[in-house]
């Protein structure tokens, strides 16, 4: 196998455009960079977790156009183009997201570190599916592993959020 | 932490195998990425220069034609498990893929890269055996078609040659009178045991033709024809012994090893319940659709 080391003259840089957080970004990076490192290391949005490092737990989950991806395992440049949401773009005008205040409410956290991709990847399968069943939510959400809570009070987090989401789709 | 290495952007399938053959063995085609930057991270592989081959366009669409299914390399799982001619006319494989690894992995991850990344605990490839699927294989100057039993050569390895890249996947649309199912089972997010099966009836509803697959157990998927003839001219009533037997052989053939996923004799087992499961979900699906 191919050493794979190659000399400094040989470093090429990808220019990319992207949205993150509905801000317009344009950076820089080599294509060996990874989404994680970009948005905590250059951007300082540091809710975005690196925990197993191997697309197992979802601390790392960000949205890209709305769908969750692995941050620790995508290479920065494909995000060329795209839009990018982390945890600290779900607050509106200082007002938490539905979400957020669901999992407040009903106790869907305890240490906090999953809580970030836990929310992400909720509000992508709430975007698709206004009124999941239990078994949809646990299926979409079996990538996102918490080691606090035994997951119940992320279910009933998720459900009170999505009912809350209805309502004011409904202008209830 | 991955390494630097350089990017080449092919944007047709002839630049990309000119690339790899040009590159050899320090390039390795990218897709999804989502198995090998796993394994450029952890340092087990090193490669100067990785090709993306998503700016090939054309290569990540499902068709339908003359009673195939063509699915390109470039496919995402999670676009697979929502197509809508794969769900009308393969539901066991949009099961199957509905069950891949995580929804981001799904996401991120094709079908094409999984298959030739040929990690042993992965599902496509025992169900595409048994779908009797071929995999196409393109050059700068030819183009082969391999059935899917003769893709795996060992774990992480396949019958590719080096400059050749995967194009498509073609899996006849099941026949009338018949089915397919892939069952698998693990507590880890990898399976320890993967089993396909395939069913065809004749007018007397007897087994006409059986195809068996374990996958995950051993170091690559494998069909089991010893097993299938076994099933074979049964009826419904008698295949019960005859499945029994067969998931013992195949247990066996499945080239068990023991591991974190499970001991060897643990996965022989889990390879006959399964093939059970599986010839009972085809058994009820067939009747549900008779009673229609």
């Amino acid at each position: 196998m191919a050493e794979g080391r190659l000399k400094a003259e040989d470093r090429q840089f990808i220019p990319i455009t992207f949205t993150l957080n509905g801000r317009a970004q344009e950076i820089q990076v080599e294509p060996h960079e990874l989404l994680i490192d970009v948005i905590r290391n250059r951007f300082g949005f540091t809710g975005t977790k690196r925990s197993c490092d191997v697309q197992v737990c979802g601390a790392c989950t960000v949205l890209v156009d709305g769908q969750p991806v692995s941050s620790c395992t995508y290479l920065a440049f494909e995000a060329l183009g795209h839009d990018v949401l982390t945890i600290e773009g779900l607050a509106k005008n200082g007002k938490l997201h539905p979400l957020q205040e669901a999992f407040i409410e009903h106790g869907g956290l305890q240490c906090g570190f999953c809580t970030p991709g836990m929310i992400l990847a909720a509000k992508s399968l709430l975007e698709q599916n206004a009124n999941p069943t239990r078994e949809e939510i646990i299926h979409f959400m079996e990538g996102n592993i918490c080691r606090c809570t035994g997951y119940k009070k992320i279910l009933e987090s998720i459900q009170a959020a999505a009912k809350t989401l209805r309502q004011q789709s409904s202008g209830v | 932490m991955l390494r630097r290495f350089r990017l080449e952007e092919p944007e047709s399938v002839k630049e990309a195998c000119e690339l790899l053959a040009r590159h050899g063995e320090s390039a390795r085609i990218y897709a999804g990425g989502t198995e090998l930057l796993l394994a450029m991270k952890e340092g087990l592989i090193q490669y100067e220069r990785l090709i993306n081959v998503k700016k090939i366009t054309g290569l990540d669409q499902v068709k339908l034609e003359n009673g195939t299914i063509r699915i390109g390399a470039l496919t995402p799982h999670r676009k697979l498990e929502n197509d809508p001619v794969l769900k009308q006319k393969l539901p066991a494989f949009v099961r199957m893929e509905h069950h891949v690894a995580n929804v981001r992995v799904r996401e991120v991850g094709t079908l094409g890269g999984n298959l030739c990344f040929a990690e042993p605990h992965a599902d496509p490839g025992t169900l595409l055996m048994v779908l009797g699927a071929k995999l196409v294989a393109e050059r700068a100057s030819s183009r082969r078609e391999i059935p899917a039993e003769r893709f795996f050569v060992d774990a992480y390895e396949t019958c590719l040659e080096a400059d050749e890249l995967l194009t498509d996947i073609h899996v006849p649309a099941l026949p009338e009178r018949a089915g397919a199912a892939y069952l698998k089972f693990g507590y880890l997010e990898r399976p320890s045991v993967g089993v396909g099966l395939f069913i065809a009836w004749d007018q007397d509803a007897a087994i006409a033709e059986a195809r068996i697959a374990v996958g995950c157990a051993g170091p690559k998927p494998k069909r089991v024809e010893e097993a299938e003839g076994l099933l074979k001219g049964k009826s419904a009533r008698d295949a019960a012994s005859a499945l029994a037997q067969a998931g013992e052989i195949a247990g066996r053939a499945a080239d068990a090893i023991g591991d974190l996923h499970g001991s060897a004799e643990y996965k022989e087992h889990i390879v006959g319940v399964l093939l059970k499961r599986a010839f009972q979900q085809i058994s009820e699906q067939r009747s549900s659709k008779s009673s229609r």
